[in-house]
């Protein structure tokens, strides 16, 4: 069949790419430019080819921050997945429930990412704090403002509160739209609650599993907010994640340069990462 | 293997049903023979699938008692009543073997490896799929999924029924009438129970040795393919079965004679005439009109030709009759009078066989 070419459709495309190109390419390529470039402000720019680049992968800032990024995100990913899961699979089919479970699930996923963080660090307050007061008077020395594994704990177990709902959702969605009968054939075929669940839901989660781990992972990579609100990134610098130290190199020291080359690193970062995780959960399904 | 009853069965969707029309199943009174390849019978919505679930015990009726040779097994899990159950729509396990889907449920029932894999390749060659047996379940296509799902609802041998959901509905259909036969086969070699659920009577009618026609939520007739034929118990058993249908024509009865529009017509059950109320029908199947002398008068209508015979249509006092005419009678042209093989023309009284009511049983 002989396809008939119109250029006039090209300005079909054009407010898609339009839309594209203001809030992710201009922007991106502005990164790039002051990435490869000095400036001290007039916008008098000079060539600083890699130095920027090669300035920030020297920094043990960099480093340390990568690595706590990837210890928060992944204990973030191992906590909430598992837990989002478990809780669709305990969460009624039909029936009153199901709304008030879904609308009770959506709670914290409808409020916003700063309040979070200051709820979370009222409530964490050791002497007048809920979770504070009550965790100090189990016998338990509990401060975060002071104690590094404290502060962590306190993230960790917000964003756990924040975002599992997310991760259970998308997994009851998937669930729900498993025909009744593979149920009733796995009944007739004498499979037990486990086999259920190895044989039908698992591989027929695959795909909303993938989402869940895909969106958890770049949402926790890059997660600012609530550390931010919570902590400031400390004690010390213990809870400095990657978005942080960037924000602090770019706004607070106004190092527009290395700030940018971080931002591409970090940037690269996260979509080999997440190429990755793509790669790995849906290797099965061609073969 | 088991002789399955179902003692005044009712079911019902519905949490709190009070009427009539709140049963899926309005009343099920039925024994299925051990070893019989039983069809159920009906159009889309009457019960079937409704009452396969019950056997299976996928669900729980609403009232009444299921026995497997004699014991009350209502409440007892689909496990625990030893089934197996072929749906309408394949279910595979898509991360498993087609082998190891195949051995899931003697796996599940932990048989001896040695056991399982006899009977896995037994099965597999059967149903030809010895040369995928290694392959992934997931890749293949409708039809080989569909082979896959009657492999697991045929390889566990001490079953005590194995009922089949329309199970060739996505099955191509020069391989439908192969499996058919396989199923057939199969049933002739190992004489179990074996219930075929389908709403398309050719199926129905090559399969079973009996034949469950249900409409309504209600089991209209049990029977030999030949009595369907011969000795329609409803109407609808008379409309659904054989092509074209049933002749119907309104009726009184008078004197405990049977009339037609004045005339009077010969009828098998003319004693239940008598005390015969209600809505009123002759009931006469196609092939037991023919030309006569005397008889009805009609008027031809149209004759079309379907091959070895011809379908005339014919209209007496305002009603429309069909007759089979085998080659080689010739037809009047114009008007004709019809005769009617007065021991298979029968008088229904709302819709029932006159005489033959299941109010009457009770």
């Amino acid at each position: 069949m002989r396809k008939t070419v119109n250029q006039k459709a090209w300005f079909l495309v054009l407010p898609v790419f339009l839309l594209v190109a203001f809030n992710a390419l201009i922007p991106l390529m502005t990164v790039v430019n002051y990435s490869v470039q000095e400036t001290f402000g007039d916008n008098v720019f000079t060539w600083a080819g890699v130095r920027w680049f090669e300035e920030v992968l020297r920094s043990d800032n960099f480093w340390n921050a990568l690595q706590r990024q990837l210890l928060f995100t992944g204990l973030v990913l191992a906590i909430e997945i598992p837990l989002g899961l478990a809780i669709a699979l305990t969460m009624p089919k039909k029936g009153f429930w199901v709304s008030v479970c879904l609308v009770l699930m959506s709670l914290p996923l409808l409020i916003p990412w700063n309040v979070v963080g200051a709820m979370w660090n009222i409530m964490a307050l050791p002497e007048i704090g809920l979770l504070g007061k009550a965790i100090n008077s189990l016998g338990i020395n509990y401060n975060y403002t002071r104690q590094p594994v404290s502060a962590w704990f306190t993230l960790v177990l917000m964003d756990v509160w924040h975002w599992t709902s997310l991760v259970a959702l998308l997994c009851y969605a998937g669930l729900v739209s498993i025909p009744d009968a593979y149920y009733q054939a796995a009944k007739v075929d004498g499979a037990r609650r486990w086999a259920v669940f190895r044989y039908i839901q698992l591989p027929k989660l695959r795909h909303v599993l993938t989402i869940a781990v895909l969106l958890r992972f770049m949402d926790s990579f890059m997660i600012y907010t609530e550390p931010q609100v919570m902590t400031g990134g400390g004690p010390g610098s213990a809870t400095t994640f990657l978005s942080i130290d960037l924000v602090k190199k770019g706004i607070g020291q106004f190092d527009l340069g290395p700030a940018a080359a971080m931002s591409i690193i970090y940037f690269l970062i996260i979509l080999a990462l997440s190429w990755l995780f793509y790669t790995l959960m849906m290797r099965n399904q061609e073969n | 293997m088991a002789k399955i009853t179902l003692d005044r069965i009712r079911h019902s969707y519905f949490p709190f049903p009070s009427q009539d029309e709140h049963y899926a199943l309005k009343r099920v009174h039925l024994e299925w023979r051990d070893g019989g390849a039983y069809a159920l019978l009906g159009p889309s919505g009457c019960g079937k699938t409704t009452l396969l679930n019950l056997i299976s015990g996928l669900l729980v009726p609403t009232e009444g008692r299921l026995l497997f040779d004699g014991q009350d097994v209502t409440h007892a899990s689909p496990e625990e009543r030893n089934i197996a159950q072929v749906f309408q729509f394949p279910v595979i396990y898509d991360t498993m073997t087609v082998y190891d889907n195949l051995a899931f449920p003697l796996r599940n029932r932990h048989v001896p490896e040695a056991e399982v894999d006899a009977r896995v390749r037994e099965i597999a060659a059967m149903l030809d799929l010895t040369r995928t047996l290694g392959n992934r379940a997931s890749g293949l296509t409708a039809d080989g999924k569909q082979k896959i799902s009657l492999g697991r609802g045929l390889v566990r041998s001490d079953v005590n029924v194995i009922m089949f959901d329309e199970p060739l509905t996505v099955i191509d259909p020069h391989l439908k009438w192969q499996l058919r036969s396989k199923l057939k086969e199969l049933h002739q070699r190992t004489g179990r129970t074996m219930i075929y659920v389908t709403h398309d009577q050719t199926e129905a009618l090559t399969f079973a040795d009996t034949v469950v026609v249900m409409n309504h939520g209600v089991v209209v007739q049990t029977g030999t393919p030949i009595e369907l034929f011969e000795r329609p118990r409803h109407t609808f058993v008379g409309h659904f079965i054989g092509s074209p249908g049933m002749n119907l024509l309104p009726a009184e009865v008078k004197g405990g004679k049977v009339f037609f529009a004045g005339e009077e017509v010969a009828v098998d059950n003319a004693t239940a005439a008598r005390t015969a109320k209600g809505r009123l029908e002759i009931g006469i199947r196609p092939e037991f009109v023919g030309f006569g002398k005397a008889g009805l008068r009609a008027d031809i209508v149209k004759v079309s030709d379907a091959g070895r015979f011809r379908i005339v249509e014919a209209a007496s006092h305002g009603h429309k009759l069909k007759l089979l005419v085998p080659e080689g009678v010739s037809i009047p042209e114009g008007s004709a009078r019809l005769a009617f093989n007065a021991a298979r023309t029968r008088l229904y009284e709302d819709g029932w066989l006159a005489g033959d009511r299941p109010e009457d049983e009770a």
